[in-house]
């Protein structure tokens, strides 16, 4: 062993200098500087920075800490993949856990915090979990923590619970809001680095709608970090020059931060355009991000590659990167990731990161490749670079706890060097970025010869260009681009020549595969995030975990943030060779979208708080709000509930005056929300008689007539009144909730069962405004307000007329004589636009008579005193039978229902069936949901018979009383039934009864 | 290989070397008392409960994947026996009563967690039903608590109580209910099973079924032909498929539920909560992650993926009940196949074909009722009747009208 | 989804309201005639019992967010392949006319 001269020592992270920053060179705005913060610590950085460059700038290196040994983390990565430097962005209310460094943009103010650890990152109490390796390795959990059985709840999980997740949560609402949008286009391509940008180019150029997605804040993709020339210019000069081509092009839209993150069927993506994240806040009234749900006929996926880890003990330290990484952070960040660097790789594009580093002045100590046979490249890079080269070697261990001070190199012949460095840089090859690809069950295939997996079959409409696809060097990504980019515009029809290809350097990319390090001690991790390490996987494969699946799940390998970017091919590689099959037949784990997490407020876009679903307002909305009704939510209407009036101290006051108003003088509501559908045609009374269980082509002209709707199995659907305005015109009316159902139900019988009637349906629920007028002086109030009150007398206008009108001198108006409340009632119709001035009207000429609004609480109270069925009992569950509505049942014709509700368990006697309940202690309350037993009887399941439907308070009655369904029905009228509402504390005794409880006879109606 | 403290530490001194498989892999044998179609939770509960409760070890699973790559493996992890129809209550009291046991009956711990589920109710009539439905739990002597808005906001502060569009003005909970680390389900009941002579056959497909005279004598497979005096299948979304090769035809749908998972965070939402004004239900794994789902995708499926709709319907839902989660971030998603019934209930029965069983029709709830179904799935195969606990999940319930409809939404399973 | 609607179009399948299986036929039975089990089998199997297959399927969506056309669309259940589409009524009278 020789120790070679000691590296220039770790930076301190306290030091708030820029000492790693270059002089020159890359794409960050030296004249402005930005100001921020991490772990409290104050740095400065760059325009053109992201959190992670710019720490790196002011030599921070020990980033994060792991989830389960909390080691300490540096930065691996300089893209989305990373699974490492994952910090709490911001703070308050806007702080997002678990931000990955490597993708956050600079700017003045931002504060980012370390997360998982206590007291400190640098002293992390929970990092003896390391010591404690071999007892809590893969699943130990599923075998522990059962002793005794009392503490899994009380003891351990709470601990476990306490140590698990990295980042907090806010926990409080986010502030920022969020928008969706649709992009339809001829061709998308999702990501502008060399490929993609030839594949918009050449589509573009041809004329077709495109769309580019680019990921970054900047187009180019690795053009921007390697460093190469393209088109005999520097790369980001290419680059330049065909955004600004692009970007003149009228049918050429450039989403920049915005990712791709799914592919659905039949060309449909989503993709999130991160408006506003590189900002402290959004600006006012901009959202923070965006989600575009993308409609492409063609899409060119240009994603790129990935590069992947080597496995060998000490791979996690703060200092071991990614050898493109590396570069990245020289080439566009003019960031030295290191004073004195060793690389390890399997592959000649790791020889690129040599030379970089090298340009910069960064001290290369040594090229460890792991190949046997020497590369040309990669001794050429080795000669520039001044650097020991070491072929057919492998780093067997790194010195550092903190960062990295040194490395144990392992040479062919197995002597063992020892050299001191800052930085480790590594490439065990690239991964095709083929995410996409697979989002509709596609299975990625393997390719030998680049020791990885490239796409398969393809969504439909979907190609793939340069890296993503295995095409690794600038040249044949720039080829293939052109070539998807002329191929999807053809698709589209466009005619399309492939642009001129640039030159482009030589490049190397051969290389050779190393899974893991063999004859090591120590822990080697696979998944960094989730600290999977070699053993786990060796204990995986022991215990029979062998299916990449249940590796995945066991160990849980590819589950943390990043989803395996970096670790599922050497993970899967790792159970081959134990399995000692190939890694195709080994298979890998399903992608699953999104490619890169998503803000759940994106998804969710505007539809939070009072904008979750749209609110429907009744026409007479305004007119109910000045009078200081209190409104509630029905479905998606917003109705009247009650008109408080001044003095009244609590609903159930309003609510009884109002009741007492109908039954004694005169009501009005707006009933407007009731579904409308106008039926018309000569097949019109034939469809309502297939539809409705009761018949309803024997109904006259000028007469409403109640409707029952059956399901096809026999329960009951809705119900409603049926009006016939001329022999081929009905107008129905469903209940608030079932508008849309029965419409659709409609219209599936005309177009689908039936389809010799001739007949239209059309919902005109928004056209009409409609109102209820009750009580004994509803006829006197009307009369005021019809053209023709003489028309509407008694006589000429019975109980259950219908007709035509006019109100308010000239307005056309439907009139209905029907009745809910059980008193004199009448709805009456007018344009929804007129509404508001109908029910001012009708107060005003009702105000004579006593006439009061009242809301859906009274309507309530009015329909259980009447006995009538509404949601409540129109459960879905239950029939016409059951209802006490058996005697509607047509029998001389066919309709929906019919055959299905002849089971024998729809006709079982002991079906409950709808019966009145009134408390035998009148002072007592009732309560739906209750359930009913036997007076008497214990309250257990083999003694239920019901329970109780709607409850009202009875001001008619001066006590509650209830509708049920009841086991038996009405054979039990007189019996003494408990009303048992344990939940609510509720036990009482209340008399079987009647459904109709105020005016049975129905004398009111008629009056 | 018993799982105890003693072979914990046992094992990390000697560098965890000599753990066993946790389940053998047989090669099939020619022939079964029982064989199980399906190697998902269902189906390996009840092979595990065949041996242990009937004393059949002659018994198979055939799995055409990997055990556990089914539901059991891709849901939202919630138990509960919060139900309101008496077909179905009991059945499920039984299964939360296992699950509460179940670590120290199948020596794995599964980390049954009972953190308390609880249902919100946004009106009065929704209170009321969810009255019902809890006085009727109580009926059976469930445990249930109907709570008021001021409760809720004691209980989950971080709810959107003051500018839902929907206001939340309580909820039903039940706080025996909770969540289960799902994977160990399947993994749990595989090396039970497998300790009393069970074999679990991976990667084994059944193409067919021998039926002969009116009888099932055995199935076909993609590893040869195997016998069985009684064949019981466990294929949730594949039922169809799977029935079909003995001739019938089920009263079920195959649909498209998604689920999600966020990024582990510190604990964050201690119960598992429901919205009522939406589809949507959450809570935490002792991971960190957030785990959450709502609605079936909606329309007859195979394809094991889900629709971006929905995805946003959810996230919406999410973001009514929770405004808090907005920056935290959805990392996964995925979908898996939901044997729809056509009432929204399962069967447990037996089949029109001597000596098929049928255990199916789960819709998206069939994770809660792993061991009640593997136990009352044995119990019908084993002694040919029904338990008291299945007797309801009837397959002739459809033509017969005793259907159990919870929600009441008709022979149209994307309802349900 | 895209769903090639024969009067709008491809649209998002979220425009459309699904139904399922249009292989099934409404059994027309006799009014009055008296219940016997092959009537209760068809109804049974009408409204209960579905193929459910694994591959092609003829169903029925509604363009509820459009032209509120009934359509009969073969997809896939696999791959969501969609192989036609076809308006609902059309296929009814046809269905009609043969069995006349």
């Amino acid at each position: 062993m020789n120790d070679s001269s000691p590296a220039t020592p770790p930076q301190r992270s306290s030091a708030p200098v820029t000492a790693m920053r270059l002089m020159d060179g890359g794409l960050i705005d030296r004249s402005r500087t930005l100001g921020f913060t991490f772990d409290g610590t104050r740095y400065t950085g760059h325009p053109g920075d992201t959190l992670a460059s710019a720490l790196l700038a002011n030599g921070v290196r020990l980033v994060g800490r792991s989830f389960k040994y909390h080691r300490p983390r540096g930065i691996l990565t300089a893209g989305p993949e990373e699974p490492n430097a994952l910090v709490e962005l911001r703070t308050g209310a806007r702080r997002e856990p678990n931000t990955r460094a490597t993708t956050i943009e600079l700017y003045d103010g931002l504060v980012a915090a370390s997360q998982n650890r206590w007291p400190s990152l640098q002293y992390d109490l929970l990092s003896i979990n390391g010591l404690a390796g071999p007892l809590i390795g893969a699943g130990f959990y599923y075998k522990t923590f059962m002793w005794p059985a009392a503490w899994w709840e009380k003891v351990y999980e709470p601990l476990i619970r306490r140590a698990a997740g990295l980042g907090r949560a806010s926990g409080v609402a986010d502030p920022d809001h969020y928008d969706k949008g649709h992009l339809h286009c001829d061709v998308l391509v999702i990501g502008a680095g060399p490929s993609g940008l030839m594949a918009a180019l050449a589509a573009g150029r041809a004329g077709a709608r495109v769309v580019l997605c680019e990921e970054d804040s900047r187009l180019g993709g690795r053009a921007l970090l390697d460093g190469r020339r393209i088109d005999q210019r520097p790369a980001a000069d290419w680059v330049a020059a065909i955004e600004a081509e692009l970007a003149a092009m009228p049918d050429v839209r450039i989403l920049k931060r915005t990712s791709v993150v799914a592919a659905y069927d039949h060309g449909t993506f989503a993709a999130v355009e991160r408006n506003n994240d590189h900002l402290a806040e959004p600006p006012a009234f901009a959202p923070r991000q965006t989600l575009w749900r993308i409609v492409a006929q063609r899409s060119v996926l240009a994603a790129g590659a990935l590069e992947r880890p080597l496995v060998f003990p000490g791979n996690d330290r703060p200092g071991v990167m990614l050898a493109g990484a590396a570069r990245a952070y020289v080439n566009r960040f003019a960031v030295m990731p290191g004073r004195r660097a060793v690389v390890f790789a399997t592959n000649d594009d790791a020889a690129l990161t040599v030379t970089t580093l090298a340009e910069v002045g960064i001290d290369v100590a040594a090229v460890v490749d792991a190949r046997s046979e020497m590369s040309p490249a990669m001794e050429a890079a080795a000669r520039m670079a001044s650097a020991l080269l070491i072929t057919g070697g492998a780093v067997t261990r790194v010195r550092g706890s903190l960062g990295v001070e040194g490395v144990e190199i392992r040479s062919a012949d197995g002597r063992k060097t020892r050299i001191a460095c800052d930085l480790l840089c590594m490439s065990g090859g690239w991964t095709p970025n083929l995410h996409l690809t697979c989002h509709q069950n596609n299975r990625p295939v393997w390719d030998a010869r680049l020791a990885a997996f490239v796409p398969g079959n393809l969504p439909s409409g979907m190609a793939v260009a340069g890296a993503a696809n295995g095409e690794m060097s600038t040249r044949s990504a720039i080829m293939r681009g052109a070539e998807l980019g002329v191929a999807a515009a053809v698709a589209c029809g466009f005619r399309a020549a492939s642009p001129d290809l640039p030159p482009t350097d030589e490049e190397s990319t051969s290389s050779s595969p190393l899974w893991r390090v063999t004859g090591v001690t120590g822990k080697a991790f696979v998944d960094f995030q989730n600290d999977v390490t070699v053993t786990d996987i060796g204990l995986a494969h022991r215990e029979g975990f062998r299916s990449v699946e249940h590796m995945k799940r066991y160990t849980t390998l590819g589950m943390a943030t990043d989803q395996g970017k970096t670790s599922s091919i050497n993970g899967l590689a790792l159970m081959a060779e134990l399995t000692e099959r190939s890694i195709p037949d080994t298979g890998i784990t399903t992608f699953r979208p999104p490619y890169q997490p998503v803000a759940l407020g994106t998804l969710a876009g505007h539809h939070r708080g009072k904008d979750f679903r749209p609110t429907r307002l009744t026409p007479t909305h305004a007119w109910a709000a000045e009078r200081g009704a209190v409104f509630v939510e029905t479905g998606a209407w917003l109705r009247a509930q009650w008109y408080p009036e001044s003095g009244e101290r609590d609903w159930l006051e309003s609510v009884n005056r109002e009741v007492r108003t109908v039954r004694n003088a005169v009501g009005v509501c707006d009933v407007s929300t009731l579904g409308k559908i106008d039926v018309q045609g000569p097949g019109a009374a034939g469809l309502l008689d297939f539809l409705y269980a009761n018949t309803m082509s024997t109904l006259p002209v000028g007469r409403a007539r109640y409707g029952l709707m059956l399901r096809e199995d026999g329960f009951v659907m809705d119900d409603g009144t049926v009006s016939r305005f001329a022999p081929d015109h009905f107008v129905i009316t469903t209940t608030t909730a079932n508008a849309a159902k029965v419409l659709q139900h409609m219209e599936h019988a005309l177009q689908w069962l039936r389809p010799d009637l001739e007949a239209a349906v059309v919902s005109i629920s928004e056209q009409w405004a409609q109102f209820s007028i009750a009580g004994p002086r509803s006829r006197d109030v009307l009369q005021r307000v019809v053209d023709s009150p003489e028309a509407i007398s008694n006589a000429a206008f019975p109980f259950m007329a219908i007709a035509e009108t006019t109100v308010l001198g000239g307005l056309p108006a439907r009139l209905f004589r029907i009745s809910y409340s059980g008193e004199l009632a009448y709805e009456i119709a007018v344009a929804a636009g007129y509404g508001e001035a109908l029910i001012r009207a009708i107060m005003e000429q009702g105000r004579d008579f006593g006439i009061a609004p009242y809301g859906t609480e009274t309507l309530g109270v009015l329909r259980i005193e009447k006995g009538h069925v509404a949601g409540n009992e129109l459960s879905g569950q239950t029939t016409a039978r059951d209802l006490g509505l058996g005697r509607m049942l047509a029998k001389k014709k066919d309709y929906i229902g019919r055959v299905l509700q002849e089971r024998p368990a729809l006709l079982a006697g002991d079906r409950p069936a709808l019966v009145g309940l009134r408390p035998v202690d009148t002072g007592a309350r009732l309560r739906a949901g209750a359930h009913l037993v036997a007076s008497g009887q214990e309250p257990v399941a083999a003694n239920d018979l019901g329970y109780v439907t709607s409850v009202a308070f009875s001001p008619t009655l001066g006590h509650w009383i209830g509708l049920a369904l009841l086991s038996g029905g009405p054979a039990r009228h007189g019996e003494r039934v408990r009303v048992w509402d344990p939940v609510r504390s509720g036990d009482v005794l209340a008399e079987v009864c009647d459904t109709v409880f105020v005016d049975p006879k129905g004398e009111r109606l008629h009056v | 290989m018993r799982y105890s403290l003693t072979t914990l530490l046992g094992q990390a001194l000697m560098g965890n070397r000599g753990w066993r498989q946790a389940w053998r892999r047989p090669d099939p044998k020619p022939d079964y008392d029982v064989v199980i179609v399906g190697g998902g939770g269902h189906g390996l509960a009840t092979a595990y409960y065949l041996a242990k409760e009937h004393g059949l070890s002659r018994v198979a699973v055939l799995e055409k994947g990997w055990i556990g790559n089914g539901n059991v493996g891709r849901n939202t992890t919630i138990i509960r026996s919060n139900y309101l129809l008496p077909g179905n209550t009991p059945f499920y009291e039984w299964s939360l009563k296992l699950w509460e046991g179940l670590e120290q009956d199948i020596n794995y711990n599964a980390m049954v967690s009972q953190r308390g589920v609880l249902n919100l109710y946004h009106s009065d009539g929704q209170r009321d039903a969810y009255a019902r439905r809890g006085n009727a739990m109580r009926m059976f002597g469930v445990d249930s608590d109907l709570l008021d808005r001021e409760q809720v906001r004691a209980m989950v502060p971080y709810l959107d109580f003051d500018n839902a569009r929907f206001p939340i003005q309580g909820g039903l909970i039940q706080r025996r209910g909770g969540t289960v680390r799902h994977d160990a389900v399947a993994w749990g009941y595989a090396r039970a099973a497998d300790q009393r002579g069970v074999d679990i056959i991976e990667n084994c497909e059944v193409t067919g079924i021998d039926v002969i005279d009116g009888r099932a004598v055995g199935v076909m497979t993609t590893r040869g032909p195997i016998k069985a005096k009684k064949i019981g299948l466990a294929a949730a979304g594949n039922s169809s498929r799977v029935a079909a090769m003995a001739g019938l035809r089920l009263p079920i749908e195959s649909h498209v539920l998604q689920a999600f998972v966020s990024e582990g965070v510190k604990p964050l939402i201690d119960n598992v909560v429901t919205f009522g004004a939406g589809h949507f239900y959450i809570s935490q794994s002792d991971k960190g992650g957030l785990v959450f789902g709502g609605d079936i995708d909606g329309y007859n499926s195979y394809a094991w993926r889900g629709n971006l709709p929905m995805v946003e319907d959810v996230a919406e839902c999410g973001m009514a009940l929770m405004p808090m989660l907005g920056r935290l971030r959805m990392l996964r998603s995925w979908g898996g196949l939901m044997d729809m019934s056509m009432d929204g209930s399962p069967i447990i029965d037996r089949t029109p074909v001597d000596g098929l069983y049928l255990n199916a029709g789960w819709c998206y709830g069939g994770f809660k009722a792993t061991p009640a179904s593997g136990w009352c799935f044995a119990h019908t195969i084993a002694r040919n009747e029904p338990h008291a606990f299945n007797a309801a999940m009837r397959l002739d319930r459809f033509a017969s009208g005793r259907l159990i409809d919870e929600k009441g939404a008709g022979a149209q399973p994307n309802l349900h | 989804m895209r769903i090639p609607c024969c009067y709008c179009g491809a649209r998002g399948h979220e425009e459309f309201t699904y139904l399922g299986d249009a292989t099934l036929a409404r059994p027309s039975t006799e009014i009055g005639a008296p219940a016997d089990d092959a009537t209760a089998a068809a109804w049974h199997d009408y409204v209960y019992v579905r193929d459910n297959p694994s591959g092609r399927h003829r169903e029925l969506w509604q363009h509820t967010g459009g032209c509120r056309a009934w359509l009969v669309v073969t997809r896939d259940t696999r791959t969501h392949e969609i192989h036609g589409v076809e308006a609902a009524r059309d296929v009814a009278l046809a269905r009609e006319a043969t069995h006349e």
